[in-house]
């Protein structure tokens, strides 16, 4: 079926397509959001960033007024050091799971942040602090404490296969497959569930909210497709996993891009990324095609149930 | 776009690297006769002497003991190295009054030198070399005062009063100087207990002396000679400790000096010290008898045996590492094994190596089990990483003490070995472990480090095969042929193992 191997994933698309000196662009999430800004892509809104011990002892002042946002390592990966505060109480600040915590504890958490204890191999980093994003209602009963996300991988500027990640009580919120959040395999032609696992394994029904994922369709899916190739030409990344969201007020929005996408994407859509990927090595110069042309050049070979090409408007979400 | 270019002159830089390789091997194997395969044996001990001393200008004679073939052991060969002196080798006079004798001259030097001395013995069990006794002095006056005199005398009555014969009359003299702690102490001020032994044995009528000997141990370097007392009975003679009054002698110990003669006499220089080197070769048995002749070396010889023995003990170790490389390279691009520090398996095998497999993996799982809890307590203190990490490299070496002192009380020297851990690298392997508990609970902690200790046995017990270590003690070749096998892994394509097992629904069949 085609399946895509880790090692032929490092050396015939990751360091054939991803220049290194291109790499820091995403594995920082700073420098990410900022790229993004400059391209008029849609982030999280930007509350601040904690990049000193004077700061942190401050940063009282920067979330005085926030009534929620959500804390990150800027070289974080696999939600490795994400804290989400839902809400803040009489000084008590409530993560996703409901358990609530003092300023003391975001203190540590960002000194723990700075020093590198979530950057690979222990390196310095900085604390992003960035509002919180609220699930749009349509998803919301799909995930449970955490906010789904979409990962596209996009290859050459073309998207190629795409997946949704709901949270679940095992993956403590967290929409990250190796954690435990389920994974649904979504046609790249229409925004619908094909298939969805979690751990690997097939399941039908989300784990803690029982909605049958094989009902679900991701809304306004056309403009998270030209948002993914929209990430992929600002970066210049050949291959490249771009994660959206689907924000209840910004609507979809560029959570973070990875340079060397899992490969679990192929079990959540039970097909093989490799003939794909292979069917758009053979364009001669995708970077010519608009973004329109490539979406359709994707759903013409890569779904299932290929759409006549229609406007955004024209996607109606199928309610369940 | 796509960066990768022709893959042409890379095939052709592993098909070089092979060809190399193979070819250096195969030149070694028949121009120097060196086997493929560790056939039979014989075992032969290189042990080579390093002497350094400071000269002072003057015309320099130095003479050194030298060991000859003796109980257990034949000499085959001996070199020196030592560019700018004349040298003799003095013959063991007949009577046995005198050993053989090395003794090197110089008209001018001046500063540090450095010489050295080396010599094959070959393991052989049959080989016996009757040691005539030696003439005891003629009675002499006991070193040492008044007190002293009275003292040792006293502990001769009372070990006379116990014995029959000279070996027993040995055993309880010793016994006397461990019992009887004051005595012993007024008498070490005179001279050392060896020496009062000696003495104390002559006094009696034993003949008995002072031998050196070496403990022969692969791949150790920096030793020094034990002293030993010998004592003669009839025609056979004992070997005693004279510390612990043990008895008798190790297969493994060669007698370095035993004509009661000083190991380095200097005459113009000062500072002298002699360090021993010993490693072991196994060497087939044809070519026992052919060792002498050929050392003559050649660039095309290019095998470590050109180097001291010092530094070949050293790579003997060295050579392997690209051994344990290779294999996790193998574990992991091949099966998709997961460790925690890519190549922290390689050293903690190489530990292995020095502790042996069981008091390692004791070691490692006590060491890292008992760190985890240190690192567990200090998650809670809300200190900074670099501070944390030093504070678990410094716990890890204080564990590593107390074990070290608590194995030796019990009585178990092994555990001494438990500091052949390398520590910083423990120390990031339990940070890691731990954030990883914190992060993904214990069951990925038991996953990954399960596969590092896994990993690590796996590349002992490669490391540790006798045809691997032949291999790369004798092909210094086999580093290129590892080289481009590496090179090979790195561009393997294919799945790995633990792929087909994850994508196993997804991935066509075997049967059909
Ligand atoms: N601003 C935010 N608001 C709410 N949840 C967030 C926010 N940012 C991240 N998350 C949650 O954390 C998860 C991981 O975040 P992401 O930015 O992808 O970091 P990582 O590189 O660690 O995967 C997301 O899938 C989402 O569930
Ligand atoms: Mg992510």
């Amino acid at each position: 079926m085609g399946i895509l191997g880790m090692n032929r994933r490092n050396i015939s698309y990751i360091s054939a397509y991803n220049p290194r000196y291109l790499m820091p662009l995403v594995d920082d999430k700073l420098k990410t959001k900022q790229l993004a800004l400059e391209h008029d892509v849609p982030v999280p809104e930007m509350i601040g960033v904690v990049d000193s011990q004077p700061a942190i002892k401050n940063v009282e002042l920067l979330l005085r007024g926030q009534k929620s946002f959500c804390i990150k390592p800027a070289k974080g990966s696999g939600g490795k050091g994400i804290l989400v505060i839902i809400r803040v109480e009489e000084g008590r600040y409530y993560r996703s799971n409901g358990q609530p915590i003092e300023l003391p504890d975001i203190q540590r958490h960002l000194s723990n942040i700075l020093a590198g204890l979530f950057s690979l191999g222990g390196a310095m980093d900085v604390a992003i602090v960035e509002g919180l994003i609220v699930v749009d209602p349509f998803l919301a009963e799909y995930s449970y404490e955490g906010v789904p996300d979409i990962r596209l991988i996009v290859f050459r500027g073309v998207p190629v296969m795409s997946m949704m990640r709901l949270s679940c009580a095992v993956s403590q919120g967290k929409a990250n497959l190796h954690q435990g959040a389920v994974g649904v395999g979504i046609d790249v032609g229409s925004g619908r569930a094909v298939n969805a696992v979690q751990r690997d394994h097939r399941v039908s029904h989300h784990p803690d909210t029982g909605c049958d994922l094989m009902r679900l369709a991701v809304p306004r899916w056309q403009e998270l497709l030209e948002l993914g190739c929209a990430c992929s030409d600002m970066t210049g990344l050949g291959y490249l996993g771009v994660d959206l969201v689907l924000d209840a007020n910004q609507g979809p929005v560029l959570l973070e891009l990875n340079a060397r996408p899992g490969l679990s994407i192929q079990i959540a859509n039970h097909a093989g990324l490799l003939p794909r990927l292979r069917e758009i090595e053979k364009l001669k110069n995708p970077a010519r095609m608009s973004v329109r042309q490539r979406i359709d050049f994707a759903r013409r070979h890569f779904s299932a149930e290929p759409l006549a090409p229609v406007a955004p408007s024209e996607i109606i979400p199928v309610s369940t | 776009m796509r960066l990768s270019k022709s893959r042409a002159p890379f095939y052709t830089f592993v098909a070089l690297l092979l060809i190399a390789g193979f070819g250096l091997a195969a030149y070694r194997h028949i121009a120097f006769d060196v086997p493929w395969l560790p056939g039979e044996k014989r075992q032969i001990w290189s042990i080579e002497a390093k002497i350094e001393y400071l000269a002072k200008g003057e015309p320099v004679k130095l003479s050194l003991a030298i060991p000859d073939t003796q109980m257990g052991f034949e000499r085959l060969g001996e070199h020196t190295a030592s560019p700018g002196y004349g040298l003799a080798f003095t013959d063991a006079a007949a009577d046995g009054s005198s050993g053989r004798r090395a003794e090197w001259s110089a008209r001018s030097v001046w500063g540090k030198q450095t010489l050295y001395y080396r010599v094959d013995m070959l393991v052989d069990p049959n080989q016996r070399v009757d040691l005539s006794s030696p003439s005891i002095a003629p009675p002499k006056m006991l070193q040492g005062d008044g007190p002293q005199v009275t003292a040792a005398l006293q502990l001769l009555e009372n070990a006379l009063a116990r014995s029959a014969d000279n070996f027993t009359l040995t055993r309880e003299l010793i016994r006397e100087f461990r019992t009887e702690a004051q005595s012993a102490q007024l008498l070490g001020q005179a001279q050392t207990r060896i020496d009062w032994l000696v003495d104390l044995l002559h006094h009696a009528g034993v003949p008995a002396r002072k031998v050196l000997l070496l403990n022969l141990e692969d791949g150790r370097r920096r030793q020094s000679l034990a002293p030993v007392l010998q004592v003669f009975e009839g025609d056979g003679y004992q070997l005693f400790d004279p510390a612990t009054g043990k008895q008798g002698r190790k297969p493994n110990q060669i007698l370095w000096e035993y004509h009661s003669a000083a190991l380095l006499d200097l005459i113009g220089g000062n500072q002298s010290t002699v360090h021993f080197s010993v490693i072991e070769q196994e060497v087939p048995v044809n070519q026992v008898i052919e060792r002498e002749s050929v050392r003559r070396s050649s660039l095309l010889d290019f095998s470590i045996h050109s180097l001291p023995l010092e530094e070949q003990a050293l790579f003997k170790g060295i050579l392997l590492i690209p051994v344990g490389v290779l294999v996790v390279v193998m574990l992991r691009i091949l099966v998709g094994l997961r460790t925690s520090g890519t190549f922290m398996p390689v050293l903690i095998a190489m530990a292995f190596i020095q502790t042996s497999l069981l008091t390692g993996v004791v070691g490692f799982l006590l060491i890292v089990g008992v760190g985890l809890m240190i690192r567990s307590y200090l998650s809670q203190l809300n200190l900074l990483l670099i501070a944390r990490i030093s504070a678990v490299i410094i716990s890890v070496i204080v564990l590593i003490a107390v074990f070290a002192v608590l194995a030796y009380q019990l009585g178990l020297s092994e555990g001494l070995k438990i500091t052949f851990f390398p520590m910083i690298i423990l120390s990031w392997t339990i940070e890691r472990m731990s954030i990883l508990w914190e992060e993904e609970g214990p069951k990925q902690v038991l996953v990954q480090g399960g596969g590092s200790l896994v990993v690590a046995m796996l590349a002992y017990v490669v490391m540790t095969n006798d045809i691997v270590r032949h291999l790369t003690f004798n092909f210094l070749s086999l580093q290129l042929i590892f080289m481009a096998l590496v090179l090979m892994l790195g561009s393997y394509k294919g799945y790995r193992l633990s792929e087909i097992r994850r994508f196993k629904e997804l991935l066509p069949k075997d049967g059909n």
